[in-house]
């Protein structure tokens, strides 16, 4: 699904959902929210990445929703190794969560390139 | 919580080695194809002389779940006693017309995906049950994907141990090397489970790791 404005061309939405948002959320709110979104045709870009747990419960909530209409989402986040942050090595926290986090559908994330601090999504034409 | 689950874990490992009947159950992980079943089957015909499951080149071959119970490992003069579980390929989107470039009809394909999509579901659902992983991937494909990056995570906080095998290094585009660089905090074993390379590292690999 894709949204037009008001010349009638066609875009693609990109919700940026902050970390106090996502913070204030319980882990069933958040993968609701995430499959909503893709369903509903946005890209959705998390502003503190998911805990290992979510991850799994959220792939698994997809699964649930395959369908010949839903082929499921495309997830990018960053390395582990970047995710130390200089906050971490303070605290003496080993594992955080990924920093940021792209996730769409399939056909519209065609590719998401990782780069040292930057993540780039090519988003197809719609 | 992690804490004490684990040191229970801990415990009944080690009660069950005393009493030397409790097998260790490994789970084989990772993406669709890349040779999971394959590396069960090398396992087990190595230790066990049978085979467990189906290999094929399409993805999504394995959807359910299979548990090859007290398949004996000997490494120098020690052993270990494991339970393989062969687990469906993880997957994050699964799209029936990906199948019908295999050949595969319409309807085939649609059953294909729709068992691809539960086998994941009991695969995620079995990493509560298990002692420890073997988390395969294809040592020619980026291995810096978010189903890999999920299993290590959970793996992690759940601090079961896991072995990273790097998997079709018999191909020449492999690049064992980037999967060593992508998870420097792992473990990596370099093998071929099709051709049988380097099965012996990976055996002193998993008695270290999961005894
Ligand atoms: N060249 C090469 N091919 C391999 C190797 N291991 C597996 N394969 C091939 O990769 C394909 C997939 O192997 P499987 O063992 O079915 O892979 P899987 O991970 O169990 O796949 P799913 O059950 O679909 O998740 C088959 O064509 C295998 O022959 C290897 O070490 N080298
Ligand atoms: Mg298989």
């Amino acid at each position: 699904m894709a949204y037009t404005n008001i010349s009638g061309e066609k875009m693609v939405r990109v919700d940026m959902i902050s970390e106090d948002l996502l913070a204030s959320m319980t882990s069933a709110e958040k993968i609701r929210m995430i499959l909503d979104g893709v369903i509903e045709g946005k890209i959705l870009v998390l502003e503190r990445g998911l805990m290992p747990e979510e991850e799994a419960k959220l792939i698994e909530a997809t699964m649930v929703e395959i369908s010949p209409e839903f082929v499921g989402i495309e997830i990018e986040s960053y390395p582990a190794k970047e995710r130390r942050s200089l906050m971490d090595r303070l605290f003496g926290r080993t594992k955080s969560q990924a920093r940021l986090t792209v996730i769409g559908s399939p056909n519209q994330l065609k590719t998401i390139k990782k780069d040292r601090g930057l993540i780039t999504a090519l988003i197809s034409e719609v | 919580m992690g804490m004490w689950s684990s040191l229970r874990g801990r415990f009944s490992l080690w009660v069950g080695k005393i009493f030397g009947r409790r097998s260790v159950k490994i789970g084989i992980y990772g993406p669709p194809n890349v040779g999971k079943t394959t590396l069960a089957n090398r396992i087990i015909r190595d230790w066990a002389g049978e085979d467990v499951g189906v290999v094929s080149d399409i993805p999504h071959e394995t959807r359910r779940v299979k548990r090859r119970k007290d398949v004996k490992i000997n490494v120098d003069r020690s052993s270990i006693k494991l339970d393989i579980v062969d687990t469906p390929g993880l997957a994050t989107k699964i799209d029936f017309r990906d199948f019908l470039s295999y050949g595969l009809e319409e309807e085939e394909a649609k059953k294909r995906a729709k068992e691809a999509a539960e086998g994941v579901i009991e695969s995620i659902r079995w990493l509560d049950d298990l002692d420890g992983v073997l988390l395969v991937m294809d040592a020619t494909e980026d291995p810096y994907t978010q189903v890999n990056i999920t299993v290590i995570g959970n793996m992690e906080a759940r601090r079961l141990p896991m072995l990273i095998v790097s998997n079709k290094i018999d191909l020449p585009t492999a690049s064992p090397v980037k999967i060593i660089e992508a998870f420097p905090q792992h473990t990596v074993v370099p093998i071929s489970a099709l051709k049988g390379n380097n099965m012996d590292t990976l055996y002193d690999g998993i008695y270290e790791h999961f005894r």
